[in-house]
């Protein structure tokens, strides 16, 4: 069993997508999507750095409701930045330490920044561990280095580690 | 499928869908209107973000209704495009800092924080 | 009444997406860079893949699913390829 389903949560969200994706629940399509699964997640067995492990259900909760807040707010920060034909944002680098260092709350770490307008993760340094960010509208440097710790990194530390 | 649109729906529907591409075109003008590439990187994603999201509940809002049953489609796509497009963002953003490093060595010009 | 609004904005929708698709077009004749480039060929595939959505809604068919994923699927190879390659000069090492 443990050998044939190396990833049972992978296996079983690649069954929903396969159901999802066909929009039928029929016994053929569960079969089918079940030998999908096996066989893709066997597969990403051999690539995966390691396995995931979620501490706390709660915080990634927590995680999901703040970074939908933070894209809703930033999305009209910068359509309000977009429609000012006078607005010349002040945008910068910034170079942070992190204390996250699980792959995978680096990689969640590094897709909510960049999905987020206004926010862009560049590049890692994983000797230092510090991150290179650019920011559209950067005023003050500390702040957004505290706002990433405290609203991000924490609830990550909190998930990953 | 059912004849008669109910009003609360087209109302609905319309307003995510003129919300959502407008928040997308304002997007692509801010490809534009931004005058560097750092600039510009922040642009795209709100069409990935919440404009395409918008539209995307809107349909699936739409479909739900009218076929009487839960589609979801728009859910796997909405996933997709919100998880890969920081991925392409980021290597394009690290291939960008890589040239502009081998251009600031070649110049004599070097910036300090990048 | 109500299928007249929904026509109205989705009309209104698509000229707003065929305006963003416009502006990355721009973005992408005018450069100066790769990268430029490279980044408008990304926003203008999402920017299809959501006038598809707004399609099938006007049209009330869920065939253009299939055809939005496949646009998004090619985008994200297709702008990872081309990023490697800015990257590296070659595409698989």
């Amino acid at each position: 069993m443990k050998r044939l389903f190396p990833y049972p949560v992978l296996a079983a969200a690649l069954l929903i997508l396969w159901l999802v994706l066909q929009q039928s629940i029929g016994l053929g399509q569960i079969l089918l999507g079940g030998a999908v699964a096996i066989v893709v997640s066997l597969a990403a067995a051999a690539v995966l750095p390691g396995r995931v492990r979620f501490r706390r259900l709660f915080s990634l909760l927590q995680l999901v409701v703040v970074a939908g807040i933070d894209i809703i707010r930033s999305n009209i920060a910068v359509l309000l930045i977009l429609i000012n034909p006078r607005a010349e944002p002040s945008a910068g680098f910034i170079k942070m330490e992190l204390k996250l260092t699980n792959q995978f709350g680096l990689a969640v770490l590094a897709c909510l920044l960049t999905a987020t307008p206004g926010s862009a993760w560049l590049e890692y340094d994983g000797e230092r561990n510090t991150v290179l960010i650019h920011v559209l509208d950067l005023i003050d440097k500390d702040e957004w280095i505290a706002t990433v710790r405290h609203r991000y990194e924490r609830l990550l530390l909190e998930i990953f580690e | 499928m059912i004849d008669e649109l109910p009003l609360w729906l087209a109302i609905l529907v319309s307003v995510c869908v003129v919300v959502g591409a407008g928040l997308t075109m304002a997007g692509c003008l801010g490809l534009v209107r931004f005058p560097d590439f750092y600039r510009r990187i922040h642009a795209p994603t709100m069409g990935t973000s919440m404009g395409g999201g918008l539209i995307l509940l809107a349909s699936a809002i739409f479909f739900s209704v009218t076929q009487q049953r839960l589609v979801v489609h728009e859910l796997v796509i909405f996933l997709f495009v919100t998880v890969t497009t920081p991925v392409t963002l980021m290597l394009l953003a690290r291939a960008t800092l890589f040239r502009d490093r081998i251009e600031e060595a070649r110049d004599g010009s070097a910036d300090k924080d990048k | 009444m109500s299928q007249m609004i929904l026509d109205w904005s989705l009309f209104a929708a698509q000229l707003m997406l065929g305006v963003g698709m416009l502006a990355t077009l721009y973005r992408m004749v005018r450069g100066p860079r790769a990268q430029d480039r490279i980044l408008a060929l990304d926003a203008l595939y999402v920017v299809g893949l959501l006038l598809l959505v707004t399609l099938g809604i006007r049209t009330g068919s869920t065939i253009y699913f299939e055809l939005a994923m496949l646009i998004g699927l090619l985008g994200f190879v297709g702008t990872v390829a081309l990023a490697k390659f800015l990257m590296r000069g070659e595409v698989i090492e």
